[in-house]
């Protein structure tokens, strides 16, 4: 029995293992990924980190990973109240892992929030952090001409970087006109620097930025050989289109947190300002399970610092609940005003770059919404004819979201065309209903049906970085509320000196 | 006449209501098949089913399917297929088993086809090896229980009225005379309390007891596979725990693939009130079952599992007909697991209950005052 597991290797889970751990708790830290990081430190094996904004927080978290058990390449698929995290670890070998503990830390991060529109379904039109996925973990560039479009300041870097590895950006479609957000930005000193960042090689790369529009229809036969690009109107309908050829499309309309496992352990979510269900967490990272901690985009979509600041606080008010080790008070103060303004930032960011609902009216009837069942515009509407109100019946008449991806690509979609079609949006309850998915990961029969017990020093053999002499190497949990080092000496957090320094 | 709740059954209550010239309203609380109907598999079937009342129901009901689905365009549309049920046994005594009581439901107009095991592989070829034999019944068959429902409604045209709740009877004295809605009253001639598994609830507006319980059922589904299982395909053992009394964690799969491409596999069975949470000791004995029934599937992922919850009675048969203790009100619910099955002949019954022709089948076993009153 673990005192932690915490789901997910990106900025939130990273900051909230390696705090707790720090602290003296016996975490294990499990991410689906190869190398930590996460989406937004996703990195090629010979990362310098240019193509990366604060990577030095990463590589402190990184150096620090020996303080816990790093579990790379393991999917939870579901976590038991109690509890128990179910997971498959490795590739062609993959195998059931079963880790419990007495408190989880939900760190799972958010995927792109796709749109439907006429031909989005062609080969060489993909999500703008799939692009960007590529680029960082890979160093492929998607295409050689590339449109970039959607909405939010995430197509920047996406279109930055693109241009900078040697693509051809035909161009950045915004489908806000953001001019208020940008006083926001200058409020902010790192946002700022950023922005003019991302200017400043907009102009270098000579990559026309237009806001007010959006790409329509992509065309071609096979895959992608040109997009139409609309200037919107204020009501987001199409006014004026152009064909701009190109072989590659990016698009992005936000992001959609990933809440399978606080959802199958009853935690209560919320719908934030961007329109995507989220966890409710207070101050303390705390769900309203007892024992589950959320931190980062899962609590709402805000960005890496705001996802580091929430896997800190997590990981210090796991520490204090298991292991009675109070955190300095104006470190925690620190945090805690910083989450602040970040979170204030997001909300403004998400006031300010809005899905306008007028993609529903780009859509034909024989538009594909659910890709993986082939459900169309049509079918959808059809459903909703007999008797579909919500859009967990859509789904159950027309198979919308009952393929391999359960929904995670048309999810956002098909609950706005599912209440739409009856005259309303969707509320935190029609998102709650396709966002149950009680498998979280596709999982083979034979490992359902593995009841294995937990085998520590089996799951201990594999990961690349662990604690350094096996278990009795462990820190030691303090029970007296004073703060010791382990055996091997983890660094404990005293007068602030938290793993990222929030000053 | 007014139809509470929008499954499967009140769908074919209202379907057959409004082909014998009455008018008919249906009211559902949320969305149509949005409750049990929407966590069932779409079973057919009288091969699970000792010879008695619920049988008989279950032939008549799965000659009205045949006829429904005969329809303009409506078998297409709910997915019917009538592809027949494998039940198979793993033990020589289980294959005896599975022939005495075949013989017995031979008697009451079942087909079955004994299949010695030699004969398993001509009709699934990736059964298990070692099982000891079978019994075929070509008149199970399957519906896409979702689509069965609402292209039943459509085709009664029916006036439905989704996300309404009940809240009340009418009376007239005793009569009951239509429903009190949380969108104001519906008078009506006649109300038809199909419910399911909150047909407890309905009834109480009136005043009446009829105890229906939940008995809680997860299903998982694989992901899409070329075909690879043809029929219904069950181990002997499920006809003892649909009539099981138990109350802790039953299973036995039933495998089937379904026109998508999935497999279903289906029945686990539990009391335990109406609790959502996932339980993964159900979902893997589904899973051990299923994999020895098709050793293949052990490498098939499972992507999806879903639960519902079966309304059931203490004697496990359905509620059906006028309820002599509230003149006005009909009951049409309690089918635990056969719902699906049972919808056709329930409507097609109750309609002739309500226009006064002689039903074609005794409701006597199915009357909602056969239960003991509660002190």
């Amino acid at each position: 029995m673990r005192d932690v597991v915490v789901i997910g290797a990106g900025p939130a889970g990273l900051a909230a293992a390696v705090t707790a751990a720090t602290a003296g708790l016996d975490v294990a830290l499990v991410d689906a990924g190869r190398r930590p990081g996460g989406q937004y430190y996703r990195h090629h094996a010979a990362e310098t980190g240019a193509l990366h904004h604060g990577w030095d927080a990463f590589v402190r978290l990184r150096d620090a990973l020996d303080r816990l058990t790093y579990l790379p390449g393991h999917r939870v698929w579901n976590v038991e109240d109690g509890f128990t995290v179910h997971a498959l670890a490795g590739d062609r070998d993959e195998r059931p892992v079963r880790i419990d503990a007495r408190t989880v830390i939900v760190a799972t991060g958010a995927h792109d929030r796709s749109l439907p529109f006429p031909g989005w379904d062609l080969p060489g039109v993909l999500t703008a952090g799939g692009a960007q996925a590529l680029l960082k973990g890979d160093r492929v560039t998607a295409g050689e001409r590339v449109v970039v479009a959607g909405t939010g300041p995430f197509l920047l870097p996406v279109a930055t970087g693109l241009a900078g590895a040697g693509a051809t950006v035909a161009g950045v479609f915004e489908g806000n006109r953001p001019y208020g957000f940008a006083r926001r930005v200058a409020g902010h000193a790192d946002k700022l620097r950023e922005a003019v960042g991302y200017a400043a090689l907009l102009v270098r790369y000579r990559i026309p930025y237009r806001t007010g529009h959006a790409v329509v229809a992509a065309h071609g036969d096979g895959r992608v050989e040109a997009v139409t690009v609309a200037r919107l109107d204020r009501d987001g309908a199409s006014v004026r289109e152009r064909v701009i050829v190109c072989d590659t499309v990016a698009v992005g309309y936000g992001f959609t947190p990933q809440l399978e496992i606080p959802v199958q352990l009853g935690c209560a979510t919320r719908m934030d300002a961007d329109g995507s269900l989220v966890v409710v967490a207070d101050a303390a990272q705390r769900t309203s399970v007892p024992g589950v901690y959320a931190a980062g985009e899962t609590t709402g979509v805000g960005g890496a610092q705001l996802s580091l600041v929430e896997g800190e606080l997590a990981g210090l008010a796991a520490a204090e609940a298991l292991g009675g080790i109070a955190a300095d008070p104006a470190g925690v103060r620190r945090l805690v005003a910083r989450r602040r303004r970040l979170r204030a930032f997001a909300e403004a960011m998400h006031r300010a770059y809005p899905v306008h609902p007028g993609w529903m009216d780009r859509l034909r009837d024989d538009t594909i919404v659910c890709r993986c069942e082939e459900v169309t515009r049509g079918r959808i509407a059809e459903a909703a004819g007999l008797g579909a109100t919500d859009p967990r019946s859509a789904k159950l008449l027309s198979r919308a979201g009952m393929g391999w991806c359960q929904g995670r690509v048309c999810g956002y979609a098909t609950s706005w065309l599912a209440a739409s079609a009856c005259g309303r949006s969707p509320g935190p309850d029609d998102l709650l209903g396709t966002a149950r998915r009680p498998i979280a990961q596709p999982v083979r029969l034979r490992d359902l049906a593995d009841d294995a017990p937990v085998r520590p020093h089996e799951v201990a053999q594999d990961p690349p970085v662990r604690p350094r002499d096996g278990a009795g190497g462990r820190p030691v949990r303090p029970r007296d509320g004073t703060l010791r080092a382990g055996p091997e000496g983890a660094v404990r957090p005293r007068d602030g000196n938290h793993p990222i320094n929030p000053a | 006449m007014v139809v509470v709740g929008g499954g499967v059954v009140g769908a074919a209550c209202a379907y057959y209501a409004a082909r014998a010239g009455l008018t008919v309203t249906v009211i559902e609380r949320g969305a149509v098949a949005g409750g049990t109907t929407g966590a069932g598999e779409g079973n057919l079937l009288v091969s699970d089913k000792e010879p008695g009342p619920e049988l008989e129901l279950a032939l008549f009901s799965s000659a009205r399917w045949t006829e429904l689905a005969a329809e303009d365009g409506l078998g297409a549309a709910f997915e019917y297929e009538t592809k027949g049920g494998l039940v198979v046994a793993e033990t020589e005594e289980g294959a005896a088993g599975l022939e005495e009581l075949a013989v017995r439901q031979r008697a009451a107009g079942v087909d079955a086809v004994a299949v010695p095991a030699s004969g398993l592989p001509g009709y699934e070829p990736h059964l298990a090896p070692d099982l000891a034999g079978g019994m075929f019944y070509p008149q199970d068959a399957q519906v896409q229980p979702m689509l069965a429902a609402a292209h039943l409604l459509r085709a009664s045209k029916a006036e439905v009225r989704t996300g309404v709740t009940v809240t009340g009877m009418l009376r007239s004295g005793d009569r009951v005379t239509g429903v009190r809605t949380d969108r104001g009253d519906l008078p009506a001639g006649a109300v038809v309390n199909a419910a399911g598994t909150w047909g407890g609830e309905v009834a109480a507006l009136a005043g009446v007891t009829v105890p229906i319980l939940p008995r809680r059922g997860f299903i998982l589904v694989t992901e899409p596979l070329p075909s690879l299982i043809r029929h219904k395909v069950y181990a002997a053992e499920y006809v003892a725990d649909v009539a099981s009394d138990d109350e802790g964690l039953e299973s036995s799969a039933v495998v089937e693939g379904t026109p998508s491409g999935t497999i279903l596999i289906g029945a686990s069975r539990e009391r335990v009130g109406f609790d959502r949470t996932l339980s993964l000791p159900a979902l893997r004995r589904l899973a051990r079952q299923a994999i020895r029934l098709f050793p293949a599937l052990a490498d098939v992922a499972a992507i999806r599992a879903y639960c519902g919850f079966r309304p059931y009675c203490p004697d496990h048969l359905p509620v059906i007909g006028p309820d002599p203790r509230a003149e006005g009100l009909l009951h049409a619910c309690g089918h635990e697991g056969a719902g699906i099955g049972l919808a056709a002949a329930t409507g097609h019954l109750l309609a002739q209950s309500l226009t006064g022709a002689r039903p074609d089948l005794d409701l006597g076993p199915f009357r909602p005052d056969r239960f003991p009153e509660q002190p």
